[in-house]
């Protein structure tokens, strides 16, 4: 394999949330095939400087794949073609020589562009203020094993704490469902003991939100588990539908 | 070289025994009445660990809080990328521990270079901390009995190491964050994400306010309160490469300390062992790999110098265990100061791997003979698997690749035992701040003290600070306030107006790699010198060539970074100077000149038992060092040895 690449991107530019966008097209040689897709553009980025052009402005922060700040569809897919793989943990041996790749924002209504392929995704914090939380003020602890969690409990709670709240899952979806993000917040906390008080009024409230903001319905193509980089799983979605029925059949009003 | 002021500086430590300390002091704190509360308002800057945990706590007492990030939301400051986990002195595991071993473990492994009262109090909150993240529904790893788990961390002899998974950071900032979310749902506080903190407002000797940039429009802010708290982390990224996010930087803490802040024993930087190596000079951050791989991995280097052949064709007669030979009772397991200096004395004497020549192998060989492979998958499959993603080789076949790599920074922003600067109404909490660390962290405690001074420390020091002091109403249109703001947008403007030919990123490169060769896991007088006069050589090329496109008044990532960037090129030079001043090697820093006989590090009690902490007087002129004079009365001053 050759340890060099050269590529064609067509890259979605926007000057700002009200401007119209298009696509530019740009030709870069000699990229290493050892750069993550992230460096790629910071080479690209370097390049548009020297030229005299703005550059690209795409959002990231830790580059290990947790803050869940970088995005980016890539060829169609939300973080590019591996699975369980965010944008910055993609590397660049994953393309050919010759290749065109395009590269646009996240593209929902609930999370507007702001700029080239940065988006606003604020709708998922006013998600979780509505009740992505135990209501348990500091100093109110009781002792940590005052409350026994079965392993396999912690488990389940931890697959779906994993969740890095990218959007990613929105970006996939046909409908721009925001639904694998809610139900992942929805199972991490109804799943374990400390959750149990506010289970019903948190489920509806996040619902409640999660509708007002704008996102599409869930129609169940999975497409959102597929694109996760935390592979976080459908059957959260499955556990949220259950959680709201059970929250509207027991409602004690 | 330096001035030295004669200040006695009150580190407000209270009387008593130890144990006592900080019972006494919160005993002695005034309180705020509740109806007082709601009429003030204070700042929270950061949303990591300590700014989360801080701000919500704030916010359930009363006060009304304003919370500000740079990054798109709260819940992506780089508390987020944490692995290992998080200390406490729970004893759980029945092993001996408690919170005076916790506390002499903290002490010793800072190498006698921390605040004994700070470090003691920190030990004392742990297992609040984790009450309440257990509490918060934090995933912490639990028995089938449904107890919580504990794992072992370097440096310690016992099991206090609480865990979620290798993503404890995550975890633990998710329930911070949740909890600050509860709160801005309350109406308590008010959110402000993608504002980047550009300046401290004192009025009458009080920081009263900050500036920030919209960094959506562009816009330049003013916001009051009756104080203000700094959880801004770490300046890692003055090196460039590091393990720290792309964001993190000291903007916040550095325009503090321009306003009159200590800044404190910045010299003091974490260089972790096992990263993965830089692959061309186009890298952009490094990845560490947790340090528990050392535990069953051998490090080595071939015997012959610039040996290219692949890592597994090497026989074992060619092979150099350097750190075997060299420590034959710790081996592989030397702290994290001693194996990164050994790799990269290998590397510089010729006998790196790689392309690069800058890497020394990892490998686990021995251990998948003698384990099997699933053994090694079981303990290790996610790092594998991390190693492999980002390097394409399979490390089940090849040893790893490692080189040492800038991760935490011990030094910060001077405060007293109440977390104050000295300025007073400038609260500073976590990494920003120097207290708890001495000359070297750790493993598993910056998230204990990020916690700690969040959620248990800060909301009782700021409620004396409040009770204690009458403060004026301050408006925004305040005079320190247009002050303020015209300076830092001057600041801005002056970056866009110079329309050179050199990005932000090339010179950024260019202060990281300078750092690096002359300030990095070994030091010299001659080295540390010349540095001082290259960064400052480096600061003009700056102001006379930066290219930055674009305006001020929009989304400007490039002018970001270029604002970043000139300030890591003033605070390189404070670094580079206090470790020029301090004339002995300890934990993180170690100076060439002074060192035993076997290459370890040679503390000078007599005359370095200090923190130095240093006043600004301008630009490129010679800052003012102030000591602050350090007793060891629990932990008597001991040499640590590894042979």
């Amino acid at each position: 394999m050759s340890e060099t690449l050269d590529l064609t991107l067509k890259v979605w530019r926007q000057p700002g949330p009200d401007a119209s966008g298009r696509y530019v097209e740009y030709k870069l040689t000699g990229i290493s095939t050892h750069m993550s897709f992230l460096e790629m553009l910071d080479v690209l980025n370097e390049q548009l400087t020297e030229k005299g052009e703005e550059m690209i402005a795409f959002d990231h922060d830790c580059r290990e794949g947790v803050c869940g700040m970088c995005s980016l569809m890539i060829n169609g897919q939300a973080h590019g073609p591996d699975a369980g793989t965010t944008t910055c943990q993609l590397h660049m041996r994953r393309f050919n020589t010759g290749d065109t790749i395009v590269i646009e924002p996240w593209r929902a209504r609930a999370f507007p562009v702001i700029r080239d392929l940065v988006v606003d995704r604020s709708a998922f914090d006013r998600i979780i203020e509505k009740g992505g939380y135990i209501s348990v003020n500091t100093g109110n602890a009781p002792e940590a094993n005052a409350i026994p969690v079965p392993a396999d409990v912690q488990e389940t709670a931890m697959d779906a704490a994993a969740c890095i709240g990218c959007g990613a899952c929105v970006a996939a979806c046909k409908n721009a469902s925001a639904m694998l993000f809610v139900s992942a917040k929805v199972s991490h906390l109804s799943t374990l003991p400390q959750g149990e008080p506010e289970r019903a009024s948190r489920v509806q409230n996040m619902v409640a939100q999660m509708d007002l903001e704008g996102f599409g319905n869930c129609t169940n193509t999975e497409e959102c588990q597929a694109a996760c980089p935390a592979e976080i799983s459908v059957s959260n979605i499955a556990r949220l539908n259950r959680e709201f029925l059970r929250a509207k059949l027991c409602a004690k009003e | 070289m330096a001035a030295t002021a004669s200040t006695v500086f009150n580190s407000r430590v209270p009387e008593g025994p130890m144990a006592e300390k900080w019972d006494r002091c919160k005993k002695e704190m005034k309180l705020v009445n509740p109806a007082n509360k709601r009429k003030k308002k204070i700042i929270v800057v950061g949303t990591g660990l300590a700014g989360a945990s801080a701000a919500a706590s704030l916010a359930e007492l009363g006060y009304q809080v304003e919370s500000f990030c740079f990054q798109d939301s709260p819940r992506r400051a780089h508390s987020i990328a944490a692995q290992g986990g998080i200390n406490a002195a729970k004893n759980y595991p029945n092993d001996g521990d408690s919170v005076w071993r916790l506390f002499y473990d903290t002490v010793k492994g800072g190498d006698f270079r921390s605040r004994e009262a700070n470090v003691h109090r920190l030990a004392q909150v742990s297992n609040n901390i984790i009450d309440q993240c257990a509490a918060q529904g934090v995933p912490f790893a639990r028995d089938y009995g449904g107890s919580l788990a504990n794992r072992s961390f370097g440096g310690a002899q016992v099991s206090r190491t609480f865990y979620a998974r290798g993503q404890t950071g995550q975890q633990l900032l998710l329930g911070a964050y949740s909890a600050l979310m509860r709160q801005v749902n309350t109406g308590r506080i008010k959110l402000f994400p993608r504002r980047e903190m550009l300046d401290l407002v004192v009025v009458d000797g009080v920081a009263r306010g900050i500036i920030v940039r919209n960094l959506i429009t562009g816009e330049f802010e003013k916001y009051s309160a009756d104080c203000v708290l700094l959880c801004t982390g770490g300046y890692g990224n003055a090196f460039y490469l590091s393990t720290n996010a792309k964001g993190s930087n000291v903007t916040a803490a550095w325009r503090c300390h321009k306003r009159g802040a200590y800044f404190a024993n910045p010299c003091y930087t974490q260089i972790h062992p096992t990263c993965i190596p830089v692959s061309g000079d186009y890298q952009s951050k490094l990845t560490l790999m947790s340090e528990s791989l050392r535990n069953d991995g051998r490090v080595w280097v071939p015997e012959a110098q610039s040996d290219q052949r692949r890592g597994n064709q090497i026989p074992d007669a060619e092979r150099d265990y350097y750190l075997e030979r060299r420590y034959p009772t710790f081996g592989n397991l030397v702290p994290r100061d001693v194996a990164s200096r050994a790799a990269k004395e290998r590397c510089d004497a010729g006998y790196g791997v790689g392309a690069s020549k800058q890497a020394v192998f990892l490998d686990f060989r021995d251990a998948i003979a003698r384990d099997g492979k699933h053994a090694i998958e079981a303990k290790y499959g996610n790092l594998f698997h991390m190693y492999a993603k980002i390097t394409g080789e399979d490390p089940y076949q090849v040893p790893m690749r490692i080189y040492p790599a800038v991760h935490y920074t011990m030094g910060g922003l001077w405060v007293d035992y109440h977390l104050q600067s000295s300025i007073p109404g400038l609260f500073v909490l976590g990494e920003a701040n120097f207290s708890d660390h001495g000359a070297n962290r750790l493993g598993a405690s910056a998230l204990m003290q990020g916690l700690a001074d969040g959620y248990f420390v800060a909301p009782y020091t700021t409620g004396h600070f409040l009770a204690s002091n009458s403060l004026p109403d301050v408006s925004t249109d305040d005079e320190a306030f247009t002050e303020a703001m015209a300076n830092a947008q001057g600041r801005n403007a002056k970056i866009l107006g110079v329309q050179g030919t050199r990005s932000a990123d090339s010179i950024h490169r260019e202060l990281g790699h300078l750092l690096w060769e002359n300030c990095g896991m070994s030091r010299e007088r001659q080295k540390l010198e010349s540095a001082m006069g290259k960064i400052r050589d480096l600061r003009d090329e700056f102001w006379s060539s930066i290219k930055v496109l674009g305006q001020g008044e929009q989304l400007n990532q490039n002018l970001e970074h270029a604002g970043r960037l000139a300030d890591y090129l003033e605070f390189g030079e404070l670094l580079v100077r206090d470790a020029l001043v301090r004339e002995e090697s300890c934990g993180g820093h170690f100076r060439e000149e002074h060192q035993t006989k076997e290459n370890e590090a040679l503390r000078d009690d007599e005359n370095f038992c200090h923190v130095a902490a240093w006043e600004f007087t301008g630009v490129g002129k010679e800052p003012v060092e102030h000591r602050e004079h350090l007793e060891f009365v629990e932990v008597p001053l001991a040499t640590r040895s590894y042979k």
